[in-house]
């Protein structure tokens, strides 16, 4: 991939409301392009990627869930901290049965209730393993995994386990596993996506959690601008429309001569939705403008006016593919 | 059915108002626009903020947000207080004044409590009951607006408080740092399924330094503090105290719609006071009495015609804005359909976000409306 040649785990976090889960599933479907397999991974128990493709309930089981232009598929899988820390013990200590029995008694989420990071190197872990596969060359191997992470203000947290468990374990197989775990999120084989709107609050949100990853070391990928609204209006008509200076009788004329009725309530309207309009569109130019100065590719992506659904999907995977993701 | 918020902010028989819904929303803004309101029809109110955007503070004037509520100036009739959550803070000072100061800093000096008031899942939630136990209990107020955390799930604030409060009370944290205390008791289940493979996974996990300070943090904190699980239920009973009204906050998104309806479906299953349901960034459309596929048809005909850019532009415009209109109530329908006896008051997207008590205000009037016609 031009953007970042390297990456096989793409990491995509956001400010809530910013419609972080359609961005990965978008972004899943867009590297699956061409008869890529990936990996589409959940981690909060939320079942965000089951509504967005209208399926059943994920189980902790990786499953085909869509298939991509030109023969690629997209594999889904909801990581639940239970499972990952039974696969865990089984992977080190050949535990899985004492594993169950102590899940049973309410162990695991004791232990990951006292140490909140050992639930996160679980989480990561899982993320890695699959990352691997593709170094070993395993059959179940992906091309790349598509991380839902946290929002942005946990993102961090979330991902530098090394930090997070320092309390916990100085030596030992957690240490091990952390270290592990560090040695691909803090590398090139990863890239941190951060979902915002053109908004105030969401942007400010995203330069900061731009310079928590940045001074953490951990690499950042690009800037995903979500639910732009195409301007409908050039610079000229913009100041107009907000000044109220809009040429009323050419635009009446007009109306005529489309067919409709030019009534006042009609003209009241169009006037007042350019003016919001304007309005707002400039906002998100002087926020966009503030997005570019940290030097991050940014790929704008549209409100679609019909809603999110799988067409949706497919429909941001292809502007997404356009501006050049998934180019070899 | 519309909301009558003045009527909920002016009964003087209403204490709290706690403003839930899922993250992203403009529950914050919310929080203060309705604080704002409140204090300019005369109530004396305090607004608990958990994460407010610097912005947000600084729209109330304020330049300090540090645990300790602080009154913002300009306004008229009653007064308004705003202050931000410091969760550790809170943790620390409930410590203090449940302790004899050596105690206190063995407690405060424990890593298991450092990490538990800086970083648990549910402390935050914990916290923000007992900051809001903690205001209701001194007389300054007549009227206390709680911004929920930015939880994963609007249900949290409800649960994270005695979630936590039955763990660290709980059987199994006792067990386990005290094990020659529970081995000797019989333990039932756990001793059947064999106690030392139990404390040695968990201490493979976790190291053994951990379980101590677990054990040191259970035992000086269980002879000055009480319960925890005590302490959660006492706020959580203010909650559903009549005093009370929980005003849900969402976006006219399917995903925002959906944790509004599983929030307004527990406060039913608990007997709790809901207010209404506030629905933000509502795109309104002046009615204009054309349909989508006319306005879109006399755009065309421009376009097709090479006349009128500007005209035909306008017109898309509208027949965009239409179409999300649509989009929105349609949802907005289908909610109101599976929860008929919930108000609803629709806000207009703004086209700015919110810099002043001007701006507030102004919030607040859309608020209020009744008139709203969407």
């Amino acid at each position: 991939m031009q953007n970042w040649p390297k990456a096989t785990l793409h990491v995509v976090t956001g400010k809530g409301g910013t419609g972080k889960t359609t961005i990965a599933a978008a972004l899943a479907i867009a590297l699956a392009k061409d008869g890529h397999r990936t990996m589409l991974m959940e981690v909060e128990g939320r079942q965000g990627i089951a509504q967005l493709f209208d399926t059943p309930p994920l189980p902790y089981e990786e499953r085909k869930i869509a298939v991509a232009p030109g023969g690629g598929e997209v594999w889904a899988l909801a990581v639940d901290t239970e499972d990952a820390l039974l696969d865990y013990l089984e992977m080190f200590y050949k535990l899985r049965r004492a594993g169950s029995a102590l899940s049973k008694m309410g162990a695991v989420d004791f232990a990951t209730t006292i140490a909140p990071g050992l639930r996160d190197v679980l989480l990561t872990g899982k993320a890695c393993e699959v990352v691997k596969r593709k170094e070993k060359k395993q059959e179940n191997a992906y091309d790349y995994v598509i991380l839902d992470a946290p929002p942005t203000g946990r993102i961090t947290r979330f991902l530098n386990v090394n930090g997070e468990v320092s309390g916990l374990a100085k030596v030992g197989p957690i240490k091990s596993h952390a270290d592990s775990v560090m040695s691909v999120i803090a590398s090139e084989q990863t890239a941190i996506h951060l979902v915002t709107l053109l908004e105030e609050m969401p942007v400010q949100e995203t330069l900061d959690g731009v310079t928590d990853l940045e001074v953490n070391g951990l690499p950042v990928g690009g800037i995903f601008v979500n639910m732009t609204r195409p301007p409908q209006l050039d610079a000229t008509q913009r100041s107009m429309a907000i000044a109220g200076q809009l040429p009323k009788s050419e635009i009446e004329n007009e109306i005529s001569q489309s067919g409709l009725m030019a009534t006042p309530q009609l003209i009241d309207a169009l006037l007042t939705e350019a003016s919001d309009h304007a309005e707002r569109v400039d906002l998100e130019i002087t926020e966009f403008e503030r997005l570019t100065q940290r030097g991050l590719p940014i790929f704008v992506l549209p409100l679609l006016p019909s809603g999110i659904d799988l067409g949706g999907l497919y429909e941001l995977a292809a502007l997404m593919t356009a501006s050049g993701i998934g180019e070899e | 059915m519309t909301l009558d918020i003045d009527a909920i902010l002016t009964n003087p028989d209403k204490h709290i108002i706690v403003c839930t819904g899922s993250g992203g929303v403009g529950k914050t803004t919310t929080a203060a626009a309705l604080g704002l309101r409140a204090a300019e029809l005369g109530r004396n109110v305090c607004v608990l903020t958990i994460d407010p955007a610097r912005r947000l503070a600084q729209a109330m004037g304020l330049t300090e947000l540090d645990n300790t509520p602080r009154a913002v100036a300009g306004i008229s009739n009653g007064s308004l207080s705003a202050m931000m959550l410091d969760m550790k803070r809170t943790f620390d000072e409930v410590v203090e004044s449940h302790s004899d100061p050596e105690r206190a800093e063995k407690i405060l000096s424990n890593p298991f409590y450092q990490a538990l008031s800086s970083s648990f899942a549910g402390t935050q939630e914990y916290m923000a009951m007992e900051k809001l136990g903690q205001l209701r209990a001194q007389s300054q107020w007549d009227l206390i607006i709680v911004d929920t955390p930015p939880s994963r799930n609007a249900l949290d604030f409800l649960d994270a408080p005695a979630r936590l409060g039955s763990f660290l009370d709980g059987r199994l944290i006792r067990i386990i740092t005290a094990p020659a205390r529970g081995a000797g008791r019989g333990i039932g289940r756990i001793a059947a399924l064999g106690f030392g493979i139990f404390t040695n996974v968990l201490s493979k996990l976790l190291g053994a330094q951990v379980l101590a300070d677990v054990g040191n943090f259970v035992a000086d904190i269980d002879t000055t503090f009480g319960g925890f699980r005590e302490r959660a239920d006492a706020t959580y009973a203010l909650l559903k105290d009549s005093g009370t009204e929980f005003i849900v906050v969402a976006a006219p998104e399917r995903d925002a719609l959906r944790e509004a309806a599983y929030f307004v479906e527990r406060l039913n299953q608990d007997s709790m006071p809901l207010g209404g349901l506030i629905l933000n960034r509502v795109q309104e459309v002046p009615e204009t009495g054309l349909t989508q596929d006319q306005v879109l048809a006399a755009a065309q005909k421009l376009t097709a015609e090479g006349e009128g850019q500007l005209t035909s532009a306008l017109l898309e415009l509208h027949a965009q804005r239409m179409e999300i209109k649509e989009r929105q109530k349609h949802l907005a329908m289908r909610f109101t359909a599976a929860h008929p006896n919930v108000s609803v008051q629709p806000i207009p997207a703004l086209a700015q976000d919110v810099h002043d008590l001007a701006g507030l205000r102004e919030i607040g009037e859309a608020l209020a409306n009744q008139g709203i016609t969407w």
